[in-house]
């Protein structure tokens, strides 16, 4: 699925855009545990997320992950914000809970990332 | 929509409280944050999480939740059996991963 | 092919218990000199990865704690030692979701019982000694091809 159809399907507004709004997002990961998201999440999988932290950047730094949606429209503080412009990751908003958000995009068609 | 109508669809092994099952369903939260549950969701909606510490159990009763699923298989441990058996809690574990749980929750629900 | 590097990079950090909005500070310095390596992806991310956590382990549970990092042509090292509470039962925290982690913590996103687990599953070798009291040390490494 392209990252334009997930911005409109959740309705999404985009925090930090480093992306080609074309680029083909493989898979997604629903969690606010960051182990877990390093332990399962494959490349060019979208993280959806109740976390704002900065550890949450910092995660998808570690395991390449390119896109975060923050749910129910929670919006990063500035040194997240500036943390994922330098890091080259995307940074998008939905008003979805992280349920109404999963079931959205898995209607549309979005698989989930492989593992648990 | 009642909570039995989740076992089949979801693959739920159900571990505690059976008669729980009859439960009506209005929805669901997805959070692994004790605090955003409490804070967030609904009474009524079913709770999806990896989270199987002891606690899970009080927040449900807090918050009035119909039931909590365990993704990715995971399992409570005994004294969480017992304490949601005496909270009259339903627990049930699917080996689906959270997204795929709430996409596939949100089908029937639509 | 080993990493044509005349001698050994080192790395060393201090690391600050409770710090959270900083944590991953050596990590990201340790993942940015293997990029500019050419290390393969798949390895930058597993040494990436297990870092990260043994850091995060660092601001969860210790006062304080120090990282240091070797990459040589052949390996990639990275060693921790914190002045914790130390683990009781290392069998059980290297079980899958095993945890003592306080709420707090569990609120801030940590605290699943995967670190450990990840940190394992990303190493060649994986090497951990706790004294409850004292503290405790991990020896991680990822071989190079």
């Amino acid at each position: 699925m392209k990252l334009h159809e997930i911005i409109e399907i959740l309705g999404a507004s985009i925090i930090v855009n480093t992306l080609d709004m074309d680029m083909q997002i493989q898979n997604a990961c629903s969690a606010d545990m960051m182990s877990t998201v390093m332990y399962y999440h494959t490349a060019n999988s979208l993280l959806i997320t109740g976390l704002s932290q900065p550890s949450v950047v910092r995660t998808a730094e570690m395991a390449g992950i390119k896109a975060i949606v923050f749910v129910l429209d929670k919006a990063p503080a500035d040194n997240i914000v500036e943390m994922a412009k330098e890091k080259n990751i995307t940074l998008l908003k939905t008003p979805n809970c992280m349920y109404t958000a999963s079931g959205k995009l898995f209607q549309s068609g979005l698989p989930s990332c492989l593992g648990k | 929509m009642k909570l039995n109508d989740l076992v089949e669809e979801l693959s739920l092994e159900v571990k505690t409280f059976k008669d729980g099952l009859e439960n009506e369903v209005t929805g669901a939260y997805v959070s692994d944050l004790l605090s955003d549950v409490m804070g967030n969701s609904k009474k009524g909606e079913v709770w999806i999480t990896l989270q199987t510490h002891l606690n899970i159990v009080a927040v449900a009763g807090h918050t009035g939740l119909a039931g909590v699923i365990l993704i990715g298989g995971k399992q409570p441990q005994e004294a969480v059996i017992q304490k949601a058996e005496s909270e009259k809690l339903t627990i049930m574990s699917t080996p689906l991963s959270a997204f795929e749980a709430a996409g596939k929750m949100y089908q029937l629900l639509k | 092919m080993a990493l044509d590097i005349e001698k050994p990079i080192e790395g060393n950090f201090q690391i600050i218990g409770g710090e959270f909005d900083t944590a991953g500070g050596a990590s990201s310095h340790l993942k940015s000199k293997l990029v500019e390596l050419g290390v393969e992806e798949g390895i930058i991310r597993r040494a990436s990865i297990a870092t990260f956590e043994a850091e995060m382990n660092v601001i969860i549970y210790a006062a304080a704690g120090r990282l240091s990092f070797l990459i040589t042509p052949t390996y990639i090292e990275i060693k921790i030692e914190d002045m914790g509470p130390g683990i009781e039962d290392l069998d059980q925290a290297m079980e899958e979701g095993y945890s003592t982690a306080p709420d707090w913590v569990r609120d801030m996103g940590w605290g699943a019982g995967m670190g450990l687990p990840n940190m394992k599953k990303n190493s060649d070798e994986f090497k951990i000694d706790s004294v409850v009291g004292e503290g405790t040390s991990i020896e991680m490494i990822m071989k190079l091809p």
